[in-house]
């Protein structure tokens, strides 16, 4: 049976329209009519529809946003906080911050309705410190809503108040762990903490937290139009509603697709126009660097949580990095490696040691120097990582590692005696032609 | 995070530990609006750092000395935070950060070959400054731009699908002093010390520069439109109305077989003994759960 299955545009529908990030133009697309419907319930009424609508977190976890809600402590007349991840660094990922340079409004709706539903009267919304431009839109926006009275005092005549602060990181990747960046957003390194307690009972300053990804919280307003039965009319059963999928690399129109989960990469290559001309599909990640890769037997495999998750990855944020076979598998893999060695934060010593040595090892087998116990040696390093790390990073970088040993063991073999930039010249795999600077087997770009 | 070498280079002097009576007042009020935006003074910390930048360009021990005041907060804990973050320069940056995006989608789709033409043509490793005090080259991890491969930022502004042909173009502009616009921002990229006043939370009114979205980033939505395809209509414009009919999956079509039935993914047979061992797969599951958020 073919995937028939269509593209659902609703955060990206008005990308196209001119000066689409004004306030203008959101209402000129019936922008804030979520939040009407939001106000005219109460809060925990709000709570229940995004309950059933059955919406998952969109960060990498899909954990369920409405029961993520429900876990804060009765109040205690004290402040409760949403604060929003907008640190968006996973390599492959590029979906939120395309979604709030063209559509900041959405976000700042769905933050005001977030906010009513669980009582919270400041939220924050943490960007990545290397997008200016996105924090010019974003700091816009909220200027535009405060004029328009849909922030500040008495919101749309409700009695509820609500002030956003943006506020800008400064380039660590592990500040999307949502302790580490609660850590960050308190003036701190950017460290995870150890859970529990959870966000939800001690999180920013002490105090009860919801941390929610862009595109979850940008997500809340159709479903406060559309209610919980329309947005399950997209998507499957246990992963329903609409996401927007990534395509990058090899592929003939890369770039942004919103639809239902459970659609397939093969559909999706369709509408992407294919692999590029003369080119066939040899490995790819489902949602970013942290979830083990797939290859061209997995192009059926409906990308939602619990078909991803039995085909033996993860959905994570549904950034789909193509290689074509052109790509040396060692190649991709010691690059995503070099970068969690970078980025590993140091609190924990399974992956700071840990993601140092793989790093190490894969070097020397990138270019043609490893030895016969090498493979080994990086599966024993993994099993040694994995389950043991104090957050996700560490688990994240065994992923691509252990899943790429599993389908292409061949090419780390071919490791102990050829570099990989002989094997799979690096001048095939690029966009434009150009001549290698080097002789082969004098490796490009390793970090000093 | 790697460790940056704070080295100054030969023969220049250790810059004053403290800003003038005029500089320290100027930065005394802009810090005091930083402050007001968080319920906690220390939340003000890293864009405090960010604004120290926009004076000095890097994070200057008068800089140091600053934060941990008006924060009231110590040198070394203040230096703790900056160190952390890749951002904060330990050394006098150059007018513009030219980063190359070496992370393996770019690096493979032609980011090594723009680095090593780069690196050649500006005779710069990683992390270092052209004589002239115009350029700091950096090697970058993922900005999140990945449908534009190769990316390289300029003070943090995109500069989408590039070659090693557009990024000496680039640097040579930037070099002489002339205008260089971003794909998806202004159309001329501002100082190191401009764009980090706006990191510090102060807008340079450009907001309204640059498109909306970018080419790539419409594809999806402009296939949609030129397929008619859209999301089922909403209750209000007269799509079903709740409780008519039960949620199911259909919407999707043929996308989503039946758990466990044909075509499902219980069909797909174990590749190796990794992919099914039981005991690989719950320390897996039950490490998830417990990171779940």
């Amino acid at each position: 049976m073919s995937d028939v299955t269509t593209l659902t545009p609703v955060l990206t529908k008005d990308w196209g329209v001119e000066q689409s990030w004004t306030l203008r133009a959101y209402l000129d697309g019936g922008g804030y009519a979520g939040l009407r419907a939001a106000l005219a319930q109460a809060p925990g009424d709000v709570i229940t529809a995004v309950k059933d609508s059955g919406l998952r977190g969109r960060g990498g976890a899909g954990f369920p946003t409405g029961m993520k809600w429900g876990f804060l402590p009765a109040p205690d007349g004290g402040p409760r906080y949403l604060v929003i991840n907008a640190d968006e660094s996973e390599p492959g990922t590029c979906k939120d911050i395309p979604l709030m340079m063209a559509s900041p409004q959405l976000l700042i709706e769905g933050a005001i309705i977030t906010s009513y539903a669980i009582g919270c009267s400041h939220a924050f919304i943490y960007l990545r410190g290397e997008v200016v431009h996105v924090y010019r839109r974003l700091m816009r926006a909220v200027e535009e809503a405060y004029a328009a009275g849909y922030l500040g005092k008495n919101i749309m005549g409700s009695g509820f108040d609500l002030d956003i602060t943006v506020h800008a990181g400064a380039g660590a990747y592990i500040c999307g762990e949502e302790t580490a960046l609660l850590d960050s957003l308190e003036g701190r390194r950017g460290q995870p903490r150890l859970k529990p307690p959870f966000p939800a009972v001690a999180g920013l300053y002490a105090r009860p937290t919801v941390v929610n990804n862009v595109e979850t919280i940008a997500s809340v307003p159709a479903i406060l139009k559309g209610g919980a039965h329309w947005f399950r009319e997209m998507g499957t059963e246990r992963s329903p509603g609409f996401g927007i999928f990534s395509l990058s690399g090899h592929v003939q129109r890369p770039g942004q697709y919103e639809a239902p989960l459970g659609i397939t990469l093969r559909r999706l290559l369709e509408m992407a126009g294919g692999i590029r001309e003369g080119h066939e599909l040899k490995f790819w990640t489902p949602g970013g660097s942290s979830t083990p890769i797939f290859t061209a037997e997995h192009l059926d495999i409906p990308l939602d949580y619990e078909s991803v998750a039995a085909a033996g990855s993860m959905l994570g944020t549904r950034a789909l990095q193509i290689f074509d076979e052109t790509t040396s598998v060692v190649r991709a893999v010691t690059r995503w490696t070099e970068f969690y060695k970078h980025e590993s934060c140091g609190k924990c010593t399974p992956c700071r040691e840990g993601t140092f040595w793989l790093a190490q090892v894969l070097r020397r087998i990138e270019a043609g120097k490893g030895t016969s116990e090498d493979i080994d040696l990086l599966l024993d390093l993994c099993d040694n990582i994995l389950g043991r790390a104090f957050c996700a990073l560490g688990d994240g970088a065994t992923s691509p590692i252990t899943s790429a040993i599993k389908y292409f063991r061949e090419e780390f073999e071919a490791g102990t005696h050829t570099p990989a930039d002989e094997l799979f010249p690096p001048e095939r795999s690029s966009k434009f032609t150009y001549t290698p600077r080097r002789p082969a087997g004098q490796l490009a770009g390793v970090h000093a | 995070m790697s460790v940056e070498n704070s080295e100054r280079p030969a023969g220049t002097a250790r810059p004053a530990a403290r800003y003038d009576d005029a500089t320290h007042a100027r930065l005394s009020a802009d810090a005091a609006l930083v402050i007001a935006r968080y319920p906690q003074a220390r939340s003000a910390l890293l864009p405090l750092l960010h604004l120290v930048q926009s004076e000095d360009g890097f994070v200057s021990p008068a800089g140091i000395a600053f934060c941990a005041e008006t924060l009231d907060l110590t040198a070394a804990e203040v230096s703790a935070v900056a160190t952390f973050y890749s951002q904060y320069k330990r050394r006098p940056n150059g007018e513009y950060t030219v980063g190359v995006c070496t992370n393996t989608l770019c690096a493979i789709m032609g980011g090594d070959a723009i680095w090593d033409e780069l690196s050649e043509h500006l005779d710069l490793g990683n992390d270092e400054t052209t004589a002239d005090g115009k350029v700091t080259l950096e090697r970058i991890e993922c900005n999140a731009a990945c449908d534009y491969a190769p990316v390289v930022m300029v003070n943090w502004e995109f500069l989408d699908n590039q070659t090693p042909e557009s990024a000496v173009q680039t640097v040579d502009k930037l070099r002489a002093g002339e205008p260089v616009a971003s794909t998806r921002g202004p159309g001329k990229i501002c100082s190191f010390k401009q764009v980090s006043r706006v990191l510090a939370g102060f807008p340079d009114g450009l907001a309204d520069e640059g498109p909306s979205a970018g080419p790539e980033t419409e594809r999806g939505t402009a296939l949609a439109a030129a397929e008619g395809w859209a999301a089922p209509p909403l209750p209000s414009e007269g799509g079903a109305e709740p409780d008519t009919t039960t949620p199911t999956a259909s919407a999707s079509g043929g996308a989503s077989p039946e758990v466990g039935g044909p075509q499902s993914s219980a069909e797909r047979k174990p590749t190796a003994a990794k992919d099914s061992s039981a005991e690989d797969q719950q320390k897996k599951q039950s490490s998830d759960q417990a990171k779940e958020s």
